[in-house]
This record gives structure tokens, sequence and C-alpha cells, in this order.
């Protein structure tokens, strides 16, 4: 675990799952593996190679500036654990 | 920084501004629901903008013409090749949990503002993103409030954020900035630059330096102005701030400070730094941008002419002064109301004095704006041409002004329902400069003794008896004439 350059519960905390310490023994192995494939792909030279973002050879998917019709708020708010007044409702966040 | 706190050392600002810019596209930026401030929560969404899994976000075309207008009004760099990228963070203002933008490759890079000063605020980038929901913190302050509402009818809203270098000197300068941008956007008509509306919002970076050096001083991130002037305090609160900490030997620490405009002061927000952490990498769902040059040259085209080059052209070619051309342009359909009249009136001047003056007074007078009233440009122009003509005099003209831009009557019908025709044939004003000298001795006399106020007083005896209506020039050049 000490030699993956990164910390797991912070990266749980960002991710907002909670881990058992158990789980996060197991996970930061896996990382740490995750991370020699990295070190190997970092041999390699890579000075003539386009950084590439996307395998698909598509550019300039566009669509034209045309409304289309929105959900009905009912609809919008059927799945929400919570709602109030047309509003999703959520416990306090903070800013 | 040890330096930094001798006594005697004055410090001097760095500024950049982040200004984030709602596009006033129809649709919003990767779905088809309605872009348009106001309406009741969450009736402008659908599974796109909610983040619902399955769905796929399309690029609206629109926003990324009015993006690339801006950065080329701007004079910056449009990428050959740009790209979209997801912010991650656990907010529920993005019901994806990621915010779509562009890290980095952003559509312009370049450009600068230029003030109306003539100096340039170098940029250094502009990118496009969508906006977030709106939360509603119940209660009566969010530390208070047991809730959170959400309204994503904003989410998925094309923005446009605009990044300047921190080359800002001062306050002042950050709000002329803003003015010049916002004049800039208005005119290519890409948005409608509200910032009560939140379609205009800024953010600042600001630290200071001693005077004369040229590191950068540790910066604060100040966020929650919501218009021009509460920049402009907000800026000189934390130059005050900054300098009397690094003064008194404090270290200034990088954070993000909100404004409270009510107590004009900012505090610090001490917001989790790990939350930070936006882990970018490409959006898999969106392919790049790869634009042609000939839709970028067709965009160039339909670029209309610039506020400053306007309001440098109405000087050389109207002869108006820098002041009046600056308030004549600062609206682009003003501008071209103004300009139309000044074509057909033929003197510029003219028009720019009605337009500034009476013009301006009647509209404020029926709370009405140029866009509002029912004035066109030829009526002003036709008003213009018979007051130079000497049809009415210049106090019925104002007469006339208010009634043409009240109710967008014809001048000539206002004169002549109105009985306003100036009496200006030599012979008619004659009869009555004679009929005047024949009842007024005493005032001939005392003007051949010298007192040239008593031709004051045979003007008003002139005009009197014809009930306003003589021209008030002829009858005192008749007069001089007649007294020799
Ligand atoms: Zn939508």
């Amino acid at each position: 675990m000490a030699d993956v350059p990164m910390d797991i519960n912070q990266v749980s905390l960002l991710a907002r799952l909670p881990l058992t310490e158990e789980e996060a023994q197991r996970f930061a192995g896996q990382f740490s593996r995750l991370f020699e494939f990295i070190a190997d792909l970092q041999r390699l030279d890579v000075s003539a190679v386009h950084a590439t973002a996307q395998v698909i050879p598509l550019h300039n998917a566009f669509r034209e500036d045309e409304i289309r019709p929105s959900l009905d708020r009912e609809v919008a708010l059927e799945n929400a654990p919570d709602s109030e007044g047309g509003y999703f409702k959520t416990p306090r966040i903070l800013d | 920084m040890q330096q930094a706190i001798e006594r005697n050392v004055s410090y001097q600002p760095v500024i950049g501004l982040e200004v984030h810019v709602e596009l006033a596209t129809q649709s919003k930026m990767f779905c088809g629901c309605r872009n348009v401030f106001g309406a009741p929560p969450n009736t402008l969404v659908c599974p796109v903008c909610l983040g619902m899994p399955g769905t796929l976000p399309v690029i609206n075309r629109r926003a990324v013409e009015f993006l690339c207008k801006t950065g080329m009004a701007l004079g910056c760099d449009v990428a050959p090749f740009s790209k979209f990228d997801r912010k991650n963070y656990f907010y529920p203002d993005m019901p994806k949990n990621y915010q779509i933008s562009q890290y980095d490759m952003p559509l312009t890079t370049g450009g600068s503002v230029r003030l109306a000063s003539g100096k340039r605020i170098a940029l250094n980038r502009i990118h496009l993103e969508e906006d977030t929901g709106k939360n509603i913190h119940a209660g009566t302050s969010m530390a208070a409030s047991e809730y959170t509402l959400i309204d994503y009818n904003r989410a998925g809203v094309p923005l446009m954020e605009i990044v300047s270098e921190p080359h800002i000197a001062t306050p002042e300068e950050a709000e002329q900035y803003l003015s010049a941008l916002k004049s800039v956007l208005s005119y290519i008509g890409v948005s409608d630059v509200k910032m009560h509306e939140g379609s205009l919002r800024c953010d600042a970076n600001i630290s200071v330096r001693p005077a004369g050096t040229s590191t950068l001083g540790v910066k604060a991130e100040v966020k929650n102005m919501n218009s021009f002037r509460s920049v402009v305090r907000a800026l000189r609160f934390e130059i005050e701030r900054q300098t009397e900490a690094l003064t008194s030997g404090e270290r200034i620490i990088q954070e993000t400070r909100n404004w409270d405009d009510a107590r004009g002061v900012t505090y610090s927000t001490r917001s989790k730094e790990q939350a930070h952490d936006y882990r970018y990498f490409p959006d898999p769902d969106l392919v790049p941008l790869t634009l042609d040059d000939a839709t970028l040259a067709q965009w160039r085209e339909e670029l209309p002419e610039l506020p400053l080059d306007k309001r440098d052209r109405f000087i050389a070619e109207y002869g108006v002064s820098e002041y009046e051309a600056g308030i004549l342009t600062e609206d682009r359909s003003a501008a071209e109301f103004f300009e139309a009249v000044a074509r057909a009136c033929g003197d510029g001047k003219q028009a720019a004095n009605w337009m500034l003056g009476d013009v301006r007074r009647s509209l404020e007078k029926h709370s009405l704006t140029l866009a509002t009233s029912p004035v066109r440009p030829a009526q002003l122009a036709e008003l213009i041409r018979i007051v130079a003509a000497g049809q009415i005099s210049g106090k019925a003209a104002k007469e006339v002004c208010d009634a043409v831009v009240a109710e967008g009557t014809d001048p000539q019908a206002v004169v002549a329902q109105r009985g306003l025709s100036q009496i200006s044939d030599t012979e008619a004003v004659g009869a009555m400069v004679d009929d005047a000298l024949a009842a007024n001795p005493e005032s001939v006399a005392s003007y051949k003794g010298g007192k040239a106020k008593a031709l004051e007083f045979l003007v008003g005896q002139v005009m009197k008896s014809s009930r306003g209506k003589a021209n008030i020039d002829i009858v005192r050049e008749l007069l001089r004439e007649r007294l020799g």
C-alpha cells in the first residue's frame, strides 16, 4: 500500500463511497497494480503520438438550436427521494 | 515576503477576472430544453439535463457559434481542435455529479478586451461549459437551513467563461473591463448580459504586491458579487484587507472569499480543500470539435461593428465629441437609431444634440425607451430639418419632439394640429416690427441712446403680438435694421 501515490480514503470521500478497513486495504492493493501498469506505459516513447481523448472517428456531432419538449414536472420529480413545491429536496448542503 | 513587511511600502493590486456569461440560445447546451430565465422550478428539465443514466448529450451548434463569435470579436485565436471534459464533484447543483466543461483545450485562447480608455486587458482563454442548477436554502440563512431545494431549470444552460490575465490594475479598471465586455457581448447578441438575472457573473482573483516588484502575491478568489458596483467595492475591500495584513506582518492564505454586499466585507468560505480535486477527464460522450475555415469565415463575416469602433467612427464621421459618441454607442440599437437620424437629416451634430437632450428627456418623462417609443428616425430627422429651415421656433420644436416621442406622430402633423408654424416671411414679420416700433417710441429712443437692452423689450413686444409665432431671429434682424 505504501507505493500507491494516492490516498484511498480521500478518493472514497470524493466518490461518496464509504469503505470498510478491509475494503480500503483490498482496493489499495488493486490500485497499486493499476499504477504499475501506468508506470509501464510511461516508459514508452510517445513523442510522435498525438494526445487522443476519443477513438470514435467522428468530429462535430452537433444538434441545431431547437427547443424540444421538457418533462412534466411530476414525472421529473417522480424518482426523487423527496421534493417540495416543485423543487428537488435534499438534506442541507454547504456551499 | 520579508521585505514586504517593511514600513512605508506601498502595495499595488493585481487583478484578474473570470466572467461567466449565459448564452442567449433558444435551447440548452446539450439538450432541447428551453433556455429562459424565470420559469417555474423544474419545468425546463429532461432526462439529459437531469443526468439520467443512458442519456447522451449533443452539442448545441449555436452555442459554439456564439462562443467563437465572442472570441473573434475579442481577437482571440479559435482552436482548430477542441474537446469537452468532465469536471467531477459532488454537489447537488449538477445531478450528473459532474459538469461538462473544457479543461486543457478551450475553444479560444489569447485576445483582449479594449477599454474605453484605449488600454487593452489581455485574455487567457474562453471556454464553453454548462451552467449548474440553483440551490435554494430553506430558512433564514444557509447555516440555519434544515434542507436544500433545487431547481434544475438552469442546469445545462450554455455558459461561456471568459478568463482575463491578471493585468487589471485597479477596481475602477475592473469596472471598465466589465462594461466594455458587456457592451461587446450585447452588440454581437450572444447574451442578454443581465447581471441581476445572473446571465453575467463575475469572480475576481486579487493579490497585492509591493509597488515596483514583479512577483505575484498570494491571491484570494472573490465570489458572489452581483453588480458592477459590488465588484468595485469588493476589490477595494480586498486591497485594504490584504495590504493591512501584509503591513502588519501577517501571511495571506490562498482561499475563496464571498462578498457580503450588505456588510461591505468579504469573508472566508472555509471550503474543504480536498473538494477542489475535480479529476478532469475527456467526456467520452462527446466527440471533439474541429471547426472548418469556411464556417469560421462566415461567423466572422456576420460580426457587427463593435462598440468602440462605432464610437471612433461616429467621432470622425459626425463630428460628435468622444463623450457624446461614448453615450450614443453604449447600446447598439440606440447607436443605429442615432445614425439613421444623422444620415436622414444630414447633420450629425444636431442629431446627437437632440438624441442626448430633448429626446432623452421626453423618453424619461413618458417612461419610455427608444425601443418602446413609437418614434422613428425619419421623424426626428424631419424635426431637425424644419427647425433648421426656420419653420418652427426652438421652443415649439421641444413641444413637437415630446409629441413625436410619446405618440409617434409626424412632426409636420403636430405643427399643423397645434398651430406651431413660425412666421418667417420677412414682409409679414416686418409689418409687426413696424407696429411695435410705432407703439413704443420711448424704447426706440432709449435704444438709440445706447441702451442695448431696449432691443429685447421690442423683440418681446413683437413676439407677444404674434402670439409667439414670429421667427425670433428675423424679428431681431429686422429691428436692428430699422433702428439703424
Ligand atoms: Zn434538458
